[in-house]
C-alpha cells in the first residue's frame, strides 16, 4: 500500500466517509472507491458497502479484493446513569461510536464519562440531530418517562437496528401502554427490547451492560436474542 | 469500520512516520470455521511489533516472519493457511478453517 493511499484512507475514516480499498491481488495495485465514484467495480463496491462485508471479485485482469471501510456503528445511550458508565466504554471497545444523551447536567459530566461524547439535550432534540440509521443502536436507561418516552418515540420512527429500554416488566408494560396511546401499535413497539438485555442473571451495572452489549451484538449479527 | 481497524492503520502510519519499515496483512478469504473474517488486518513493524490479528493467534507468527521478508523485497504475497488434521503442530489453524492472507509493504 502506498503511503499516499493510506493517508487518504485515514482522512476518509476521520471524516466518517464510507470507502472501499480495491486491491489487485497479483500485483498489489490499489485504489480507493467511494460511493458514487465512476469505477469499473462501482457496482461490486456498492454491494460490499451495503452488506458491510469485503468480497473478492474476478476480473479479466485477475482477482480484486474489495475491503469495506464503513463509518463505525453508533450507539446512542439515553441516561447518563451508572449502567451507562459501564456500557459506554464497553460499546466503544466493541467498535461503536458512542453518544450519551441526558439533559440533567449533574449526570452528564466528562468526569463520569471520560472520552465519551455527551449531549445535554432533551432526547427528542438529540435524536433529531443525531439521525439514527440502520447502523445505530439506541438504549434508554433513565426509566423516567419524561426522558425515555420521547427517545423511544424518536427511535421507533428511525431505522435503528436495535432499540432497548431499561425497566422491569411492570415498567415496560406501562411504557407500552403510553406508546400505544401515542399511536405506536404492536408492529412498532415490538421492536423494543424490554426488559433490556440478555437474561444472564445480571445484577451489577457492569453485568447489566454485558447483557445489553450481548443483546445488541446478537441483534446485529442476526443471532436469536 | 471498527475502532480496532482504525488503530491498526493509524499504528502503521505512525510507525512509518517514525522511520520504521511497515507491512500490512489482510485476510482476503476464509473457508470453514476461520477465526477472523475477511477484511481483518494486522500491521507489522520491522522490529516485529504488531497490532491487530488475522487469526486467533494461530498464524500471526508466520505472517510476521513473511512480512519481514516482504518489507525487504517489496513484493506483495498471498499466503494460504489451513490444517488437514489436528496433529499438525506446524503453522496452521487449530479450528480446521482455511484462510488466505494478503501481505504488502507500506511504501
Amino acid at each position: 500500500m502506498k503511503r499516499e493511499l493510506l493517508d487518504r484512507l485515514l482522512a476518509d475514516r476521520a471524516a466518517q466517509r464510507t470507502v472501499v480499498v480495491a486491491t489487485h491481488l497479483a500485483s498489489g495495485d490499489q485504489r480507493l472507491i467511494h460511493p458514487g465514484d465512476a469505477d469499473p467495480l462501482a457496482a461490486e463496491a456498492a454491494l460490499a458497502i451495503q452488506s458491510d462485508k469485503p468480497r473478492t471479485v474476478e476480473t479479466a485482469d485477475g482477482d480484486v479484493f474489495l475491503n469495506v471501510f464503513n463509518p463505525p456503528l453508533r450507539m446512542i445511550i439515553v441516561g447518563a446513569v451508572h449502567i451507562a458508565q459501564a456500557l459506554a466504554p464497553m460499546a466503544a471497545m466493541t467498535g461503536y461510536d458512542v453518544t450519551i444523551v441526558d439533559p440533567r447536567q449533574a449526570w452528564a459530566t466528562p468526569e463520569r464519562f471520560p472520552d465519551i461524547r455527551i449531549l445535554d439535550a432533551w432526547p427528542d432534540e438529540a435524536l433529531a440531530e443525531l439521525k439514527p440509521d440502520h447502523r445505530t443502536a439506541i438504549v434508554t436507561l433513565t426509566h423516567d418517562p419524561k426522558l425515555d418516552d420521547p427517545a423511544l418515540q424518536a427511535a421507533l420512527s428511525s431505522d435503528a437496528f436495535y432499540i432497548g429500554s431499561l425497566g422491569s416488566r411492570g415498567t415496560h408494560a406501562k411504557r407500552i401502554q403510553r406508546l400505544e396511546t401515542a399511536g405506536f401499535d404492536e408492529s412498532h413497539h415490538s421492536r423494543i427490547h424490554g426488559p433490556v438485555g440478555l437474561n444472564i442473571g445480571a445484577k451489577s451495572p457492569a453485568e447489566i451492560a454485558v447483557s445489553i452489549m450481548g443483546q445488541v451484538t446478537a441483534t446485529l449479527r442476526g443471532a436469536a436474542a | 469500520m471498527s475502532t480496532e481497524t482504525r488503530d491498526i492503520l493509524q499504528s502503521a502510519a505512525d510507525w512509518q512516520a517514525a522511520g520504521r519499515k511497515v507491512a500490512l496483512a489482510t485476510v482476503v478469504s476464509t473457508w470453514g470455521s476461520a477465526p477472523r473474517p475477511a477484511g481483518s488486518q494486522l500491521a507489522i513493524a520491522e522490529n516485529g511489533d504488531f497490532v491487530g490479528s488475522v487469526s486467533g493467534g494461530c498464524v500471526e507468527g508466520a505472517v510476521v516472519a513473511e512480512a519481514l521478508e516482504i518489507m525487504r523485497s517489496g513484493t506483495p504475497k498471498q499466503l494460504d493457511f489451513g490444517v488437514s488434521n489436528d496433529e499438525a503442530w506446524e503453522v496452521g489453524l487449530a479450528c480446521g478453517g482455511k484462510i488466505s492472507v494478503f501481505v504488502e509493504r507500506l511504501e
